[in-house]
């Protein structure tokens, strides 16, 4: 599937989206709340969704407050868009709103995703929303809620820079791979939520708005449209991205991010672009092997 | 110059635990001692010697009268002093000798003895090598420096203790029987010590049971049961 | 002798000032009426028994409770703070940059989970250091300075003895060099030769740094070796302040002489 496609009409056992308008109404309130605050995380009343906490009930509220029937819809799980999840999640906003769903980066208007953000630059009309587990940096570290909101009331974080350090100490270089740390706006640190650290620059000065929901933990927090996004660091640790040894084995690219594909019951193994969209346009450009 | 003036001081103590008895120990004590002065004072056992030399360094507190000690051209009355003004007068201007070494367990001698140096801002390795020059003056030999004195004699921890009081001296100082219980090499060299401090102008106040000793430092006597002004030695 | 040392210590401004200070718990009385003022580089002991408020004072000074009636006043760059009233902000940015606390379990005050390096080097990384390099430097100096072998730096801290552990929050509190420094038996669960070695730590430290402390104690003999000023304390009141040396050797009042004569100091 490559074209976007239109469903006509949605589901009438349904409101438009899902949520009942009261609901959506509350979910926007806390998203402009959130924008207006970059970084900070605002509660909201999550709803019971018709699948699992955990599983992106929060990154979906936040979808189906915001779209409407001149949108199109991107879901990305694990860089994919023809996984399990990606795909339910994409066939409910089908059936509830009957809009227009895409696999195409460019020719979305909302991205809903999970683990990554895409590696095609993204635009000031696209709106990035992001899957949270658990939307908390410090809770590692500090396990008392009441404590980390101080933490954040006061800009107190010295202790995520502990973390950092210890790392450090302990392994050479700071071994945290994803959820990465990073000072929004230079007053919270926020999570990344479980993206690799390879898509924290991303998010530095992104033209697009990105917005993040935590469905069990009852959170919203947002990065308004060219922010300031700094990843923690060390002076002389500097923040670094994963890099590979050899381009993706598919269309060649050596900017993207791999995964690692076991592809025989021998056990070989190859690397390929997680972004899936990313891959196949660079191969359909003639571009890899 | 007087650098110490003793006006109608009396002391009594109350012990409350003892059915609130009370023991005057002084009464109207007056006299005074100047730079480049020694002072002996007299009495017999039980006079009250030691509480009065307690009463001039601020350690017992003083029930009538006033103590006044020139401290940075001013005089200040340690009866009615706050601690802090004492704290300060004890650091530059007062010292108190006794024969009994009280320090923190388990530090060692070389540290003891360079302490008051370290306190007005001597630097630590110049600080170390006053102090063993000091400690071999008083034969403690270079072994024993980096002991804690926990473990020595008697006498030689009654010389660490003349050590660490004589390598700076303050303009005041008070000795409570620095040369009791020491062999004659050590004692001469503690009136030595004595001697050399009050030369350079010290104003000395003490008390020794000796009375040969008394001859060769002191300058002038006051006994305090006669309660009389000094007189010359 | 240097007479300019001494005048320019004598003109100094108290850093803290208590004036009528009271908690109280309902009916209790936690303390009543106390009044003091602690000058910078001065180490104040608070003795008496268990129960005697001496805690409870401590925990109004430092600002983790607050007192009923009275003043807690703290000078800060030539004016005085309400400490009490202090907005949280403003206290705990106090708490990170002017103040210290030693607590006398050391892991109240120790992150146990976090190796010595990062326990010495989060104070300085919550005042903004971030260079990696120079926490691990400032890191061995403190160890070395509390004297703990500097290679264990990346050890934790349970893996420490009880005194290297006091030690480790030691140095974990002066590291950022705090002006006022509040103890709480900071020697009380050590062995008696442990606890002299800390001894003389802390007074070197104090005196080398010129910090303030305020040390709550019910061992005279530690209150005797370590602090300049006391404070006797029975029944939440201050029953008798003074010189340390004279407070303990010319008690006068009853329950002083009493403490005093109960134990050899």
């Amino acid at each position: 599937m490559t074209e976007a496609q239109t469903i006509s009409g949605a589901d009438p056992h349904y409101n438009y989206g899902y949520l009942d308008e009261q609901t959506k109404r509350m979910v926007r309130r806390a998203l402009l709340k959130a924008v207006a605050i970059p970084g900070y995380q605002v509660p909201f009343g999550s709803r019971e969704m018709p699948l699992a906490r955990g599983w992106g009930t929060g990154g979906i509220q936040i979808t189906a407050a915001l779209i409407g029937p001149s949108d199109c819809l991107k879901v990305i799980d694990q860089g994919a868009d023809d996984t399990t999840n990606a795909v339910s999640i994409r066939n409910f906003f089908a059936r509830v709103t009957g809009g227009r769903t895409t696999q195409k980066t460019a020719e979305a208007t909302i991205i809903q995703t999970r683990h990554r953000i895409p590696e095609k630059p993204l635009r000031a009309d696209q709106i990035l929303v992001y899957q949270v587990p658990q939307p908390e940096p410090l809770r590692k570290l500090e396990p008392s809620e009441v404590e980390t909101r101080n933490m954040h009331a006061w800009e107190e974080y010295g202790l995520m820079q502990v973390r950092l350090y210890e790392d450090i100490a302990r392994f050479g270089h700071v071994a945290t791979t994803y959820a990465y740390p990073v000072m929004v706006n230079e007053r919270y640190i926020a999570s990344p939520t479980p993206i690799p650290k390879f898509d924290n620059p991303k998010m530095d000065m992104m033209p697009a708005l990105q917005l993040f929901g935590a469905g069990r933990e009852k959170r919203v927090y947002a990065i308004p449209p060219f922010t300031r996004v700094r990843s923690l660091d060390f002076e002389d640790h500097p923040f670094t991205v994963q890099s590979w040894d050899k381009p993706c084995e598919l269309c060649g690219s050596r900017l993207s991010y791999l995964d690692e594909v076991i592809v025989d019951d021998h056990g070989a193994r190859i690397f390929v672009c997680s972004d899936t969209d990313y891959c196949e346009e660079r191969r359909q450009d003639g571009e890899g092997a | 110059m007087d650098m110490i003036r003793v006006n109608g001081v009396s002391k009594s103590f109350t012990l409350h635990n003892q059915g609130a008895a009370t023991l005057q120990v002084l009464e109207g004590i007056a006299f005074a001692a100047g730079a480049g002065e020694c002072l002996i004072l007299q009495g017999e056992s039980g006079a009250g010697k030691s509480t009065l030399l307690r009463l001039l360094y601020g350690n017992y507190k003083c029930t009538r009268g006033e103590i006044l000690v020139r401290h940075d051209e001013q005089w200040i009355d340690i009866a009615t002093a706050q601690a802090r003004t004492i704290l300060e007068i004890r650091r530059f201007t007062l010292s108190y000798v006794s024969q009994f070494l009280r320090v923190i367990p388990r530090v060692s001698t070389i540290d003891i003895v360079s302490g008051p140096l370290l306190a007005r801002g001597v630097g630590a390795e110049i600080a170390a090598r006053r102090a063993g020059d000091m400690l071999s003056r008083l034969n403690i030999p270079p072994r024993l420096w980096g002991l804690a004195p926990a473990t020595f004699s008697g006498g030689e921890q009654q010389r660490v203790n003349i050590a660490r009081s004589f390598i700076a001296h303050t303009p005041i100082m008070l000795l409570d029987e620095p040369t009791a219980s020491l062999d004659a090499a050590n004692r001469d060299v503690v009136i030595e010590l004595i001697n050399e401090a009050r030369k350079s102008g010290v104003c000395l106040v003490g008390i020794f049971h000796d009375e040969a000793v008394r001859q060769m430092v002191a300058t002038a006597r006051f006994d305090i049961l006669t309660a009389k002004q000094p007189e010359a030695a | 002798m240097d007479t300019s040392l001494f005048s320019q210590a004598l003109s100094q401004e108290p850093l803290l000032q208590v004036q009528n200070m009271s908690r109280f718990y309902g009916e209790r009385i936690g303390c009543r009426n106390v009044s003091f003022q602690l000058w910078p580089g001065e180490i104040l002991g608070i003795v008496g028994e268990s129960g005697s408020g001496k805690s409870t004072l401590l925990r109004c000074l430092a600002a983790l409770d607050q007192p009923s009636e009275g003043e807690i006043q703290l000078a800060d760059g030539g004016q005085w703070l309400d400490v009490p009233a202090l907005p949280e902000p403003k206290r705990r940015a106090l708490m990170r940059r002017a103040w210290g606390i030693v607590h006398q379990n050391p892991r109240d005050g120790l992150r146990m989970g976090v190796s010595a390096g990062g326990n010495i080097g989060e104070r300085l990384m919550d005042a903004g250091e971030r260079n990696y390099g120079e926490i691990r430097r400032v890191a061995r100096d403190w160890l070395a300075r509390v004297e703990i072998d500097p290679d264990r730096i990346d050890d934790l801290p349970r893996h420490f003895s009880g005194g290297m552990q006091q030690r480790l929050q030691i140095a974990r509190v002066l590291v950022s060099e705090p002006r006022l420094v509040f103890m709480d038996e900071p020697t009380g669960g050590l062995d008696v030769s442990v606890q002299a070695k800390l001894l003389d730590l802390l007074r070197a430290l104090v005196r080398d740094m010129g910090i303030a402390a305020v040390i709550v104690t019910h061992d005279l003999a530690v209150a005797r070796l370590l602090t300049d000023r006391l404070m006797v304390m029975k029944d939440g009141v201050v029953i008798e302040q003074g010189l340390t040396d004279q407070v303990l050797d010319d008690p006068q009042h009853a329950y002083t002489q009493l403490l005093t004569s109960a134990v050899l100091v």
